[in-house]
């Protein structure tokens, strides 16, 4: 029995692994102390699990442990990396380079950094969706201090070339942050090879739980950064506020996971995103959109020409998708990634975004093309837009009584 | 094999089973994103929405002024940091008892051009009336006074506090993470009086950890600590934790409905506790004023706190020299510093915090231990002497 | 989103969805809205004698609302004549159909369709009443 509706939403966040449930429990009950309590056994015991889960993300990216700040979720590491960076560096220069499809976590604190005084540049995309390196070669400036660039898109799931980025980054002594809350458990990430100096990470798309992430900050060389919560000065001083030992527990476990099973894992989701995209590749007038070879293998985006958002959406309540990011899917605009990458400047398409995982199955995803065969014919039998263009109409030739 | 008594729930509590169980489904097959529009997304905003009820009906609030943050640090940081980015740098006061996560805030503001007057104490770390009223005559532009003080357990008169800040022109802010489930807490009635914003944390009254909130006067304009995506209102970016936030909904309904009794029971263990300190020549530290039911704050002269904690954890019970986050800092307390208690007494200081599930027979078993061990470390510093 | 019943209704169960001949004998069709904003709703209406309309159809690029809008306006034409099709007011469909605030655009744009199929059944009978 399949159950509906079916989860194709693993950007957004994926379940937690009864595994992790498992481990983080006993932290919620018995073994609940304040990890900052340094006077008793309840203290030190979950100070001893804090730093077990730390060790563990910390050997997911090949980093030391001493390098891993523990922070609310990706969004909170984003905005300590980004203005705990500028405002330490403000000395040495105030420009910043990012990319137009980064998250709203980082596009967000940009622009809060802009009416600080801080000058942003935002990078167009390739087609792709991937960077080109000689157009960000040809964005830094002597006063570049911070670049923000994130590993796996959220939407589109392409993997930048961050490699070549921190090399570049390195030479001129700027500042590399970059996003992963989409790449671990995914990519391979080895921070003692890539030139990053500062990486954020989140539990909840890792199958671990909402409520925590991490922060690398680089050691050497050294990374500074301005505080952005201040308190008890946990974390040395870089992020304050009690530990909430039981998520941290549970992102430990969950990255732990991801790094003994990741290789297998990759190859099952990779061959079921096959499938359905050779499941659905008949279906006349849907592109992929991003690159396929440049891409996490849990991804799958693409438009299907002549059907309307919202009614595809109603159409296939049975799957549980996005047809933006999680986060501005609460408004039908259309996705500022897919803009950047030129597809929503032509008319009448919508863009589903399935992002498979560790629990979907090939019942799942049969079902989910089955289902799309059915309500896309539909919804085109019912559009006179697919009827015209039938009849040889060219859409941009015709003259709209736009209301 | 004995299990420890655990006498620190000023720095944490246990999850109550019943907040877990409410908190479980969302940590297995409840996964959505609050922010999805499917039915695992609506499902999980569903929750969220709920439990922003339960936590402004414990408080007399109204849901809409409540914002979830990821901690009491958080929401402190949250209102100071926020309220002043959206005014012109002026004065700033805060006690000089606040938490670290008040006062290091408020230290940060310098940079940006306030100033910072840190209001001071009575012996019984009140807050001094003469100096707030000369205080508020410089009109700052954001006061900030605790409700409780996790240390000595001491309440505010936040009301007539706020009162008077508010004839000034200030805004008020009171940090209630020690207060709520403790004490009758209701934002309305403080709101009423000139309070306009309130914190609190979950893992404070038997919630996890990793949830907490702001209570916000919606006239109150304050800009985000985090950006990025939108969410409370603009206020506080990031996924929702949903599952602790539905255990900090829990929890506060819990504590609103056991507070009656709660706050009676632990009362009564606090006077046994208290009369057997003084039986053993203990020195307590705000015992004229009106303090939380479950904390005891004493010291002996001349026994080092951090050696008497230490003795006492190996015999089974866990006590505090002082607040969690600067345990592993040797200064003596800031709090007892403020209150004029001399750094050699301040030094000697222990806290005891009761909880709901603490007994008779432990408090009376710990003071027995207690009385043993001050015995054993009194004549190791006689012959040190 | 949440649809009314009577939306998902029509949605799920579309009523006359399809096109008519061009050139068939008394039919007209309005074609409103654009790719751009989102909704294109074509009605065709056939008009009979006295200019009755005899029967209707449509097609709809849009929201559910737009689409329940548009099956509802093809009930509710049959059996009206062309002048009293144009009593139709968008504030019926949105009240027939519980439309939210924010789709209220769906009705009016129903009502458009409405108009402009009699007005090119009115143009198409203007040019074969002057030979």
């Amino acid at each position: 029995m399949l159950k509906l509706p079916i989860y194709l939403d693993y950007s957004a966040t994926t379940p937690v692994d009864p595994r992790v449930a498992d481990k983080m429990i006993p932290y919620l009950v018995e073994k609940f102390g304040n990890p900052a309590s340094r006077s008793h056994a309840f203290g030190w015991e979950t100070e001893t699990a804090v730093e077990e889960a730390r060790a563990e993300v910390a050997k997911l990216v090949n980093a030391d442990p001493k390098e891993i700040v523990w922070t609310s979720g990706a969004t909170e590491s984003n905005n300590l990396a980004l203005k705990g960076a500028a405002n330490f560096y403000a000395g040495k220069g105030k420009h910043l380079v990012t990319v137009k499809t980064e998250h709203k976590a980082v596009l967000d604190t940009c622009r809060e950094l802009e009416r600080l005084g801080f000058e942003v540049t935002y990078l167009d995309v390739k087609e792709d969706g991937l960077l080109d390196l000689e157009v960000f070669k040809a964005a830094l400036r002597p006063d570049t201090i911070v670049v923000s660039v994130m590993l796996v898109n959220n939407e589109i799931g392409v993997i930048q070339p961050i490699a070549e980025i921190g090399e570049i980054c390195r030479a001129k002594g700027i500042v590399l942050h970059v996003d992963a809350a989409q790449a671990t458990g995914k990519v391979a990430i080895d921070l003692t090879a890539l030139k990053v100096d500062l990486m954020s990470f989140s539990a909840h798309k890792t199958y671990g739980p909402k409520g925590v992430g991490a922060l690398y900050v680089r050691r050497k060389p050294r990374i500074r950064l301005a505080a952005q919560m201040h308190g008890g000065g946990h974390e040395r001083g870089f992020r304050s506020g009690t530990l909430a030992t039981h998520q941290i527990v549970g992102m430990g476990e969950a990255f732990r996971l991801a790094r003994l099973e990741m290789g297998a894992e990759n190859e099952r989701v990779r061959m079921l995103r096959d499938r359905l995209l050779k499941g659905l590749s008949d279906i006349e007038h849907v592109y992929v959109n991003g690159d396929m070879e440049q891409r996490v293998p849990h991804n799958l985006n693409i438009s299907f020409a002549y059907v309307e958002g919202e009614s595809l959406l109603m159409a296939i309540k049975d799957l549980a998708v996005s047809s933006g990011s999680a986060c501005t899917s609460a408004s039908l605009e259309p996705s500022y990634v897919l803009r950047a990458l030129g597809r929503e400047d032509e008319l009448a398409h919508s863009s589903i975004r399935f992002t498979l995982g560790r629990f979907t199955t090939e019942e799942e995803v049969d079902y989910a093309i089955r289902l799309l065969h059915d309500k896309i014919g539909r919804l085109r039998e019912l559009s006179p837009l697919w009827e015209m263009v039938q009849e040889g109409v060219d859409l941009s030739t015709v003259q709209w009584a736009a209301h | 094999m004995f299990a420890p008594v655990y006498f620190d729930h000023n720095a944490t509590t246990p999850a109550d089973p019943a907040v877990v169980d409410a908190m479980l489904p969302y940590l297995s097959l409840q996964c959505g994103n609050a922010s999805s529009r499917h039915e695992y997304g609506r499902a999980a905003r569903r929750a969220i929405d709920e439990a922003r009820s339960k936590v402004a009906a414990a408080l007399g609030a109204h849901a809409s002024e409540v914002v979830f943050t990821s901690g009491g640090s958080e929401a402190n940081n949250l209102l100071l940091k926020g309220a002043a980015g959206c005014l012109k740098p002026g004065l700033l006061a805060v006690s000089a008892i606040e938490h670290p996560c008040v006062l290091r805030p408020a230290e940060q503001l310098r940079k940006r051009g306030w100033t910072l007057h840190k209001l001071t104490v009575d012996a019984d770390g009140r807050v001094d009336a003469a100096n707030f009223q000369a205080v508020m005559a410089a009109q700052p532009r954001i006061v900030s006074v605790m409700l409780a003080n996790n240390e000595t357990g001491v309440i505010q008169d936040v009301e007539a506090l706020a009162a008077l800040a508010r004839a000034a022109g200030a805004c008020f802010h009171t940090d209630a993470v020690q207060a709520v489930g403790k004490i009758a807490v209701d934002f309305r009635r403080l709101n009423a009086a000139g309070v306009q914003a309130l914190s609190l944390s979950a893992h404070k009254i038997g919630g996890p950890k990793g949830a907490a909130a702001l209570v916000l006067d919606k006239r109150l304009d304050i800009e985000p600590l985090i950006a990025g995506g939108g969410h409370e209102r603009g206020l506080r970016s990031g996924t929702e934790n949903v599952a602790a936030i539905v255990g900090f909904g829990v929890a506060c309904e819990l504590a609103v409905a056991r507070l009656a009794t709660t706050a009676a029971r632990l009362l009564a263990l606090r006077g046994r506790l208290e009369r057997g300190l003084q039986g053993l020549g203990a020195t307590l530290f705000g015992q004229a004023v009106e303090r939380l039911p479950n904390t005891v704050y004493f010291a002996f002269p001349e026994l080092d706190g951090e050696t008497l904690v230490g003795q006492l954890d190996r015999a089974g019970y866990a006590v505090a020299s002082g607040a969690a986050c600067s345990s592993a800092n040797p200064e003596p307390s800031h709090v007892l510093q403020a209150m004029g208690v001399a750094p050699e007494l301040a030094r000697a200081a222990v806290r005891i915090s009761l909880g709901g599930s603490n007994t008779v027979d432990e408090v009376d078993a710990f003071l027995a231990t207690l009385q043993a061990t001050v015995r054993r470390l009194q004549q190791l510093t006689a012959m040190a002497v | 989103m949440a649809y009314s019943v009577k939306v998902l209704d029509h949605y799920e169960n579309p009523r006359n969805v399809g096109s008519f001949g061009n050139e068939e004998e008394g039919v007209a069709t309005g074609m409103v809205g654009a790719p751009a904003c989102g909704d294109v709703m074509k009605l065709q209406i056939k008009v009979g004698k006295g200019g009755v309309i005899e029967d209707a159809k449509f097609k709809t690029y849009g929201c559910g609302s737009a689409i329940a809008s548009s099956s509802l306006v093809t009930e509710w034409v049959k059996g009206k004549t062309v002048e009293q099709a144009l009593d139709i007011k968008n504030t019926q469909i949105a009240e027939e159909l519980a439309l939210p605030p924010v789709k209220i655009h769906c009705s009016i744009l129903a009502e458009d369709a409405i108009k402009a199929a009699v007005a090119d059944y009115k143009k198409k009978h203007a040019e074969q009443a002057v030979p």
